[in-house]
């Protein structure tokens, strides 16, 4: 088994191992921890696929960004009471049915659409001048508009997040 | 050179898991979490498909969902430092105003 196959395999093994352990722990510090572990096996396949931009992206923002915000958070809120009480809903039955269904369908589709994965892949050489410096070119180029959009999303989101933390609305 | 529909049978796992977490757990901040699973299922579809494609398309995309969900998770965690003020409760159950 080639070296890359090995790599692939194991973090997706430690990726889903962790997401498992995600939903089911019953301290949501603990959760927080193994969200991260799975985030960090995400940017290894990230890294893997030469996505370096996206890779340092989900390093920095994700773990960096976001998963602090959810510990802030969870500090500012009391889960004592929470983790004492019933982790799942009373229809967490119901629920996993319908998952079932749900991953049948996805992997019915992804087996009968095996063939048509045999996509033709795209030029044989990738874009010169590293993967940073292309994405760059994207997002700037063939993508202003949408940039500006997200950053007015960003300001809406900031301005939403202290709006409703705040104590009191005069 | 790992063929594509590896990456995806990878992200269609995760999202299941993170519905899962999604729909059977009471915990507000743990569904959240569940929905970064979702997210970065999705995330891993588009580099692999952007990877087989040689375009970086798919990659853009990836970052304004990394962006999308960064403001995804702040407005979420203030909603729910605001209803912890007025319910004091985390459990989505108890938050039942509107149902009849």
């Amino acid at each position: 088994m080639p070296l890359q196959q090995i790599a692939f395999f194991l973090l997706s093994e430690v990726a889903l191992g962790s997401a498992v352990l995600v939903i089911t722990r019953r301290n949501a510090v603990h959760s927080v921890m193994w969200l991260i572990v799975t985030l960090f096996s995400v940017g290894g396949i990230y890294l893997m696929q030469h996505a370096e931009f996206v890779f340092v992206v989900q390093i920095i923002l994700y773990v960096g960004g976001i998963m602090v915000l959810f510990l802030f958070v969870i500090m500012l809120v009391n889960l004592d009471v929470a983790a004492k009480q019933a982790q799942f809903s009373r229809q967490w039955l119901l629920g996993l049915v319908t998952v079932v269904v749900l991953a049948a369908e996805l992997v019915y589709g992804l087996y009968r659409g095996h063939e048509g994965f045999a996509l033709a892949q795209g030029a044989a050489t990738p874009p010169t001048g590293g993967n940073t410096q292309a994405i760059a070119l994207a997002l700037y180029q063939d993508y202003m508009l949408p940039v500006e959009i997200a950053s007015i999303l960003l300001l809406v989101a900031m301005v939403g997040a202290v709006v409703m933390a705040k104590k009191k609305l005069e | 050179m790992i063929p594509p529909h590896y990456y995806l049978f990878l992200g269609t796992s995760l999202f299941t898991i993170g519905v899962v977490g999604v729909l059977t757990r009471r915990n507000v901040i743990v569904i959240l979490m569940s929905i970064e699973l979702i997210l970065n299922a999705v995330n891993i579809n588009l580099v692999a498909f952007s990877q087989w494609f040689h375009s970086m398309d798919g990659q853009a995309f990836a970052i304004f969902v990394i962006t999308d969900a960064a403001a995804e998770a702040a407005i979420g965690l203030g909603l729910i430092i605001a209803l912890f003020r007025n319910k004091e409760t985390v459990n989505a159950d108890e938050i039942d105003l509107l149902k009849w």
